[in-house]
């Protein structure tokens, strides 16, 4: 499958203290709704961000339709569309002169019935000549996704789209993000600090904590309720970890950083003593062995403070 | 290009604040003229209180063109603030509403986006200056008339044909104009470190005071620097109305006593402008956008 997004060895250091995006790398594939996962602070608008060329990485490619991004920014940026956090718009103008103005700048002529269709699919259309000044959190943001949308982009990026949004105002961008993918084909990344927002779109996605990559891969696998997530507690978790990934057991690993206290895992329940016993023979002292609930038990327990040494 | 200089301007004059400038030099100009219509006659008394024992002037000495000079001085000083206004929020307003990332992630470099709001900055100043010849020189042309012009300056006195003022003002105009956009440049300069309007405005307020504070200083140690300070230079459209005289002292019309002063000046400030910009994209794209 061709990736929309190439991402490898993406790192992000704020002077010399603050690492904010540390070797990060996965690819989006085209037709995915990519999910971008992690609390916040953990790295996800400045990767956004990096995506889209607004802050320079330290380290690191990033290739977008197969380009990099930084020797072709424009003819990149001309196919896609962004909103990053906050819905950002000039609140003096109305909606429609909102919409006319990024329209211009994406280098499309639309005309003034296209511009009002395109506010009517955001449910905008009755308040089109009125000042954005005016608009609640919720119309903001679904004035922002329309002018994301004005250039028709193939892949678009949405920064914790529901940010203070209503129930209905999520199930709304909910829908549309689903609309894009489904019936249009777009490519969306979207991201969140929630789980269960993901859980409803995204197709693949990645958990990503301080800056870390901690899990890449499919939805349906991931959030699979006939598997659970196992933290193991061993002696030693660095050799532990090494020892798993050389054995048959490597790609039930969820996470390998030496750093954690456990060793986090994902697989089905009945297996979970052959586990134990493949865990022994290999010679690892085997604290505890730990099932989880669900996939959000343990994103809050993998993203928790707490868990660090 | 051209679309975005279009989306720039389109935004400019679509704010309110955009029409304080034009509104404040509007107000300035009629209190002026009404003042002067009113009572004219006792400011020229008092200015010519010390030459009317040793000088016989005949003829309409408060006419447009006097008013329209004795304007430019008070106003050319409190221009730049109205300048600053616009210019010194042209990227730190974009970060504050947070739409400089929308605008940077749309299909142009940088260094073109900067360019066109630069230009949009410079044709709001322009207008800005136009609006004030508008309304100070042919508003009073229109109310005061028009005869010979009679200036006074420090040491001497000049007198101006009527015939020969007309084209003085236009190279004062174009000369302010150039003035003008140094500030703006300076303004949009600052403008690239703030995420708010108010910290660019009154840095380059701050900073055209403290020049010209430098710049009329007669501390000599200072005089070093002088020349290569723009405030020094920004008052150069006083040249254009000193006239050049023949051995006989008889004023040579269409003459300007020193050119050269202006050129010197206008290449100054032209330098600044330049280097203001050049700084500003030189900072810009290395900028990490985080508001």
């Amino acid at each position: 499958m061709s990736s929309v997004i190439q991402v490898r060895g993406l790192t992000k250091n704020f002077g010399q203290q603050f690492t904010a995006v540390n070797d990060l790398s996965f690819s989006v594939h085209k037709g995915d709704v990519y999910g971008f996962l992690g609390q916040n602070g953990a790295g996800k608008s400045t990767t956004i961000r990096m995506l889209l060329s607004l802050i320079e990485p330290t380290a690191g490619e990033i290739e977008i339709f197969g380009l990099p991004l930084a020797a072709n920014r424009s003819a990149i940026m001309q196919k896609v569309g962004a909103v990053i956090e906050k819905p950002a718009m000039y609140e003096y103008l109305t909606a429609y002169q909102n919409l006319k103005i990024f329209s211009a700048l994406s280098g499309v002529s639309k005309s003034k019935t296209q511009l009002l269709q395109e506010l009517d699919v955001v449910g905008l259309a009755t308040r089109a000549q009125d000042n954005v000044g005016t608009f609640s959190q919720g119309m903001k943001q679904r004035l922002a996704i329309a002018m994301a949308m004005v250039n028709d982009p193939e892949l678009i990026l949405l920064d914790e789209p529901t940010n203070g949004l209503d129930p209905q105002g999520i199930a709304d961008i909910r829908n549309l993000i689903l609309q894009l993918s489904r019936e249009q084909g777009k490519t969306v990344l979207v991201s969140s600090h929630l789980l269960s927002e993901i859980e409803q779109v995204a197709t693949r996605l990645i958990i990503i904590d301080k800056g870390c990559k901690l899990v890449e891969g499919d939805s349906k696998e991931l959030f699979d309720t006939s598997k659970t997530v196992v933290a193991i507690q061993t002696l030693d978790n660095k050799q532990a970890t090494e020892l798993l990934l050389q054995s048959s057991w490597a790609k039930q690993v969820l996470v390998n950083r030496s750093k954690d206290k456990e060793i986090f895992m994902q697989l089905d329940e009945k297996y979970l003593p052959n586990l134990h016993k493949n865990l022994v023979e290999m010679g690892i002292g085997v604290l505890s062995v730990k099932p989880m609930h669900s996939l959000e038990d343990y994103f809050l327990q993998i993203t928790s403070t707490q868990k660090y040494v | 290009m051209y679309s975005l200089v279009q989306v720039e301007l389109y935004k400019i004059f679509k704010r309110p604040r955009t029409y304080i400038a034009f509104g404040a030099v509007a107000a300035l100009i009629g209190i002026i003229q009404f003042g002067l219509k009113l009572d004219g006659k006792s400011y020229l008394d008092f200015m010519l209180n010390d030459l009317s024992s040793s000088l016989e002037i005949d003829g309409k000495i408060l006419n447009g063109y006097l008013v329209c000079y004795v304007m430019l001085q008070l106003l050319l000083v409190h221009v730049p603030l109205l300048i600053a206004l616009i210019a010194a929020d042209m990227i730190s307003g974009e970060a504050n509403m947070g739409t400089l990332r929308l605008l940077l992630i749309k299909p142009y470099s940088r260094t073109t986006l900067l360019l066109a709001k630069f230009i949009a900055a410079t044709i709001y100043t322009l207008l800005l200056l136009v609006w004030l010849a508008i309304l100070a020189l042919f508003g009073s042309m229109l109310l005061f008339g028009t005869d010979d012009m009679f200036l006074l300056k420090t040491s001497y006195v000049v007198l101006l044909k009527e015939s020969d003022v007309f084209w003085r003002y236009i190279g004062a105009f174009g000369f302010a104009a150039l003035a003008m956009t140094t500030v703006a440049s300076l303004g949009f300069f600052l403008s690239v470190f703030a995420e708010n309007s108010i910290g660019p405005i009154v840095a380059t307020m701050s900073v055209i005071v403290f020049f010209t504070i430098l710049s009329t200083l007669n501390i000599p140690i200072f005089n070093l620097i002088k020349p290569y300070l723009f405030t020094t230079h920004m008052i150069g459209w006083k040249e254009f109305f000193d006239i050049k005289v023949n051995d006989s002292n008889e004023a040579i019309i269409g003459s300007i006593q020193n050119p050269e002063k202006i050129i010197k000046a206008a290449v100054v400030l032209f330098v600044h402008t330049i280097g203001f910009f050049v700084a500003t994209v030189l900072v810009f794209r290395k900028k990490d956008i985080l508001s």
